[in-house]
């Protein structure tokens, strides 16, 4: 008998529809789980097998990106150099503090404060959007630059780098081309990351309006720890996005 | 769980009491990621030959590190969810090795 679960106060329907307190079900209980321990740890593994396949989904692209940063090394060095470094770096910040606040939420969330978790979740979605702004303005440079790959990019930066004041070595017309290489890759995965925060930001606009409802602060805490989850990974793919893009070739040598 | 008679343990085997990280906890991960990002701007600044790429890399790798213990919650959960990540991880550097192993093979000698 040591193997069998037995509820020591009786749960079934027949003696619970007798008992004064009749059977609630709460959302972080749901009757198919035995505790409400097993529903936590089966909702954050669950989570937690999605982001694996979002591993593998960017990971993909990162895997790109280290072989043609090898193939075309020196189009990506000079590509590259045509960032910011100190938007990429504010940018950056933007997105821990983002981060922050979301952790601060569950915790909120967890301690079952309503109003501090309202106001963390906010932040939360404003700093998202301030990292989009910035997103849009690196964009909108490229576009006016002509650095979109396709039919009307410009190599002219590339090939004849001193007219433009740039202290690179001039590439040949050919390797200059592979400059698109380095500007689709770098569209590819600051985009799919950009529409990871775009989902994000949606989803916190929901999250908020059920936090301000009440819906968890009373102990159901799943949906914006789970949701927290996401947010840290969409950090994470940021957290190397910005050295491999942005940092890494400042030095051609290496 | 003195709800249940449960003596093999089938419904919390883990033990995994529920763990609440206090907001100190998170200011100073948010200090120590903020702080390794100056880090890593200024390092880039500094020519370190090829050691430029492995100290950027070193350090983007040890704040996702930080961010999935302690933002994510990894070093409070059970073994199964510890498992998993690991586990996602560990597949995602298989499958790039084996993929640069066929890219760095198939012209070997011809360079």
């Amino acid at each position: 008998m040591d193997n069998v679960i037995v509820a020591t106060r009786s749960h079934t329907h027949e003696a619970g529809a007798s008992e004064e307190h009749a059977h609630v079900a709460l959302p972080q209980h749901r009757h198919h789980f035995e505790t409400e321990q097993q529903q936590r740890e089966a909702g954050t593994f669950g989570m937690w097998l999605f982001l694996l396949t979002e591993i593998m989904f960017f990971g993909g692209l990162f895997m790109s990106y280290l072989l043609y940063r090898n193939w075309y090394h020196d189009a990506f060095v000079v590509a590259s150099n045509q960032l910011s470094i100190k938007l990429g770096a504010f940018n950056t910040a933007v997105l821990i503090g983002s981060g922050f606040f979301m952790a601060l939420g569950v915790w909120a969330a967890e301690v079952r404060k309503k109003g501090l978790l309202v106001l963390f979740l906010v932040l939360t979605t404003l700093l998202g959007l301030v990292f989009l702004g910035v997103k849009y303005d690196e964009y909108h440079e490229k576009w006016e630059k002509h650095h979109i790959p396709g039919a009307h990019f410009d190599v002219s930066e590339f090939v004849n780098p001193h007219a433009y004041g740039i202290k690179e070595e001039p590439l040949a017309p050919d390797m200059a081309q592979k400059t698109q290489v380095f500007f689709s890759l770098y569209f590819a995965m600051t985009g799919m990351h950009a529409l990871h925060m775009i989902i994000g930001i949606v989803l916190l606009g929901w999250l908020t309006y059920r936090a301000h409802r009440g819906d968890f602060s009373s102990g159901y805490v799943a949906p914006i720890e789970n949701f927290g989850l996401y947010w840290h990974f969409v950090d994470i793919v940021w957290l190397f996005l910005f050295p491999l893009l942005y940092l890494i070739n400042r030095h051609p040598g290496s | 769980m003195s709800e249940f008679h449960d003596p093999a343990n089938v419904v919390n085997p883990e033990h995994a009491d529920h763990h609440i990280i206090t907001p100190k906890t998170y200011i100073l991960v948010f200090a120590t990621l903020l702080a390794f990002t100056g880090i890593t701007v200024g390092a880039a600044f500094i020519d370190l030959g090829i050691l430029n790429p492995v100290v950027a890399l070193g350090i983007a790798c040890f704040k996702a590190v930080i961010v999935i213990l302690f933002f994510m919650h990894v070093k409070y959960q059970s073994k199964l969810v510890k498992m998993t990540v690991g586990a996602g991880f560990f597949t995602f550097i298989v499958l790039i090795t084996m993929t640069l192993t066929d890219y760095v093979s198939r012209a070997w000698g011809l360079w």
